[in-house]
């Protein structure tokens, strides 16, 4: 076994981490505050070539392994939730998708746009009564002539509404077969008429990230825009969901290792009783276990990687790693305001911000529950 | 114009230091190995006038164990095209210098940073230019290249000259030569595993210079709070105790 980076991917790492530092934690907790999404930053992690990372060469992307874009996941979120937010979201969810079941011709129309930082793309899945249950949908798609009728809505889509959305790959029931709807899926660009797209305001974390409500009122589309065949739509869910939860994941990681970073410093700066707070072995150990979470999250999350570039089976363990990774992010950011104490509870202080960035993730793309429900279908339950 | 910039490897500048063998030698285990933060801006200014159009092609030279092929390879990331290593342990600046002598002497520009992070020795970009009997300037600020003259910023006492240079030619360079170090991108990262990094035989050369002991800083005292009501107590703390006044 290696459990050693290559040397590319240790540069990616440096080099990812060195941009998050300079460029976004500046202004990160201010982006929070303001509610603020930054085309800035978007544009400038597009120069840096984060967008497309793992899209071949010739769509535009870079044509590098799933974990040098986990591991960029990982150090963006090290730093700030919202901007992994948009990253994560937009290679996972807009890029993956139109990369792995798109025609050529798709792929050429849209992906190299994608990929500099100037257009974002989404993926419309969850509506307001389908979360979990994501057949309980409503959206419809309807042919009529060479083209696509689409009504009904979506929710929560990130990505949705900035101004430099592109399209959407909306997830819709074409029919009914035997007393099953049939999901297929369908890519709307953002100017098509009848596509509304309204951002969502008064969230609690990822505050700088765009979040969206998305309403199709008989939104017509050429039959063109299908994406793979006609009852696909569960597979392309299915599969897009599987690598989604390894960027979730890497969310998770990072943001419990800038959560744990945080309270080690202060740890060692607060002084109480005469010494430094990390020499009390109560703290002392809270910060050997949150290390130590961090540790197995890391080689949990990192193996899922590797399964998927020898192309292994990978869905249980990235089941796993989404689970785990947001579930330790949730303790570790915890016991950093802990930690921290009552100034862990200020906005000026970092820590505020990633307790309460972690929250999302054992909730999106599949619940914490939903992710046991995955495990435990897959070890024969 | 063909540039050459020298790359010192050296510890990222947040290690921890520590000395192992009775503190005879510097403890290199877990430490994160970064380009030497002057010779990354001389790199970075090389690649803008590359970018510009006045300079043909970049190399970076590096004198080195194996284990300092990350930082060339980052180097190249950023954007020069090829890369040298001088195969044999940096040990001290005349040693250091002679090597690069060997491998220097057909550029008609070498960038150097004034110093390395790591002993801050400030002394192999004169002794270079001293082995190749090229012109050399220190503490270059600013930089520009007009045909096949230099134009260079150099910061005095006071103010800042303006100074014209004929190559070949060594800049010594320091703060101010470009806004920031480049960061590079993935692009420059997928390129740069295709890039030339040579590796060269080292010449004879002798060190003149050894480590006898290494010692840390004395631990900076802690910090003291004073009630701002009370400035007698200030001036008597510095002038007893700081013995500044």
């Amino acid at each position: 076994m290696n459990f050693e980076l290559t040397e590319e991917q240790q540069l990616i790492k440096e080099t990812v981490r060195d941009f998050a530092e300079r460029e976004i934690k500046p202004v990160a907790q201010e982006l929070d505050e303001k509610a603020e999404f930054s085309y800035e930053l978007t544009q400038k992690i597009g120069e840096l070539g984060l967008f497309g990372m793992c899209l071949p060469e010739q769509y535009g992307g870079q044509g590098l392994d799933t974990l040098s874009y986990i591991i960029a996941v990982e150090e963006i979120a090290r730093v700030d939730g919202s901007q992994a937010a948009t990253l994560a979201a937009h290679n996972s969810l807009g890029i993956s998708p139109l990369c792995e079941f798109g025609s050529e011709e798709q792929k050429m129309k849209y992906l190299p746009q994608l990929c500099t930082g100037d257009g974002l793309w989404s993926f419309g899945l969850t509506e307001p009564g389908a979360g979990s249950d994501s057949r309980g949908s409503k959206t419809t798609a309807v042919m009529d002539g060479d083209d696509w009728i689409i009504n009904g809505s979506k929710i929560f889509i990130t990505n949705g509404s900035a101004d430099i959305a592109k399209g959407c790959t909306v997830q819709a029931i074409s029919g009914e077969k035997d007393g099953k709807k049939i999901f297929t899926t369908i890519l709307v660009e953002q100017d098509t008429p009848g596509f509304k797209a309204v951002p969502m305001h008064g969230k609690m974390m990822w505050r700088a990230s765009d979040t969206a409500e998305l309403f199709f009122d008989d939104v017509r589309v050429p039959k063109e825009n299908l994406l793979g065949s006609i009852g696909e739509g569960s597979k392309i869910m299915l599969q897009t969901l599987d690598g989604g939860r390894l960027s979730i994941a890497a969310m998770g990681l990072g943001c419990a290792q800038g959560a744990f970073e945080l309270a080690l410093a202060y740890a060692n700066e607060r002084k109480q009783f005469g010494k430094p707070i990390s020499k009390f072995q109560i703290n002392a150990f809270k910060l050997a276990d949150m290390a130590t979470k961090i540790e197995l999250a890391r080689n949990l999350l990192y193996k899922a990687c590797w399964l998927k570039d020898n192309k292994k089976p990978y869905s249980k363990e990235a089941a796993m790693s989404k689970l785990y990774c947001s579930e330790i992010a949730k303790e570790v950011a915890d016991e950093a305001v802990q930690i921290h104490g009552g100034y862990g509870l200020m906005k000026d202080y970092d820590v505020e911000r990633f307790y309460r960035d972690q929250r999302l993730l054992q909730i999106g793309e599949g619940t914490s529950e939903i992710q046991r429900l995955v495990i435990s279908r897959q070890i024969g339950c | 114009m063909k540039v050459l910039v020298l790359i010192s490897n050296v510890p990222d500048t947040t290690t921890k230091i520590r000395f192992t063998g009775d503190n005879t030698a510097f403890d290199e285990s877990g430490v994160q190995w970064i380009i030497n933060p002057w010779d990354e801006l001389a790199l970075t200014r090389a690649v803008e006038l590359k970018e510009a159009g006045s300079v043909q092609s970049i190399t970076v030279a590096n004198v080195g164990t194996k284990a300092t092929e990350a930082t060339l390879r980052k180097a190249l990331a950023v954007g020069a095209d090829d890369a040298i290593r001088v195969d044999t342990e940096a040990n001290d600046a005349f040693a250091v210098a002679t090597q690069l002598a060997a491998i220097a002497k057909d550029y008609d520009l070498i960038l150097a940073g004034i110093e390395a992070s790591d002993y801050n020795g400030a002394a192999v970009g004169g002794m270079l230019a001293e082995l190749l009997d090229f012109n050399s300037v220190s503490a270059v600020s600013g930089l520009q290249i007009e045909g096949d003259t230099l134009q260079v910023n150099r910061d005095i006492d006071g103010g800042s000259q303006l100074l014209s240079m004929s190559t070949p030619a060594v800049a010594i360079v320091q703060k101010g030569i470009t806004k920031e170090p480049r960061i590079p991108a993935m692009r420059g990262i997928m390129m740069a595993r295709k890039k030339p990094l040579n590796v060269v035989a080292p010449v004879g050369a002798d060190d003149r210079t050894s480590f006898v002991n290494f010692e840390l800083p004395p631990a900076k005292a802690a910090c003291k709070m004073i009630d701002e009501e009370n400035a007698k107590e200030i001036i008597t703390l510095l002038h007893e105790e700081a013995k500044v006044i």
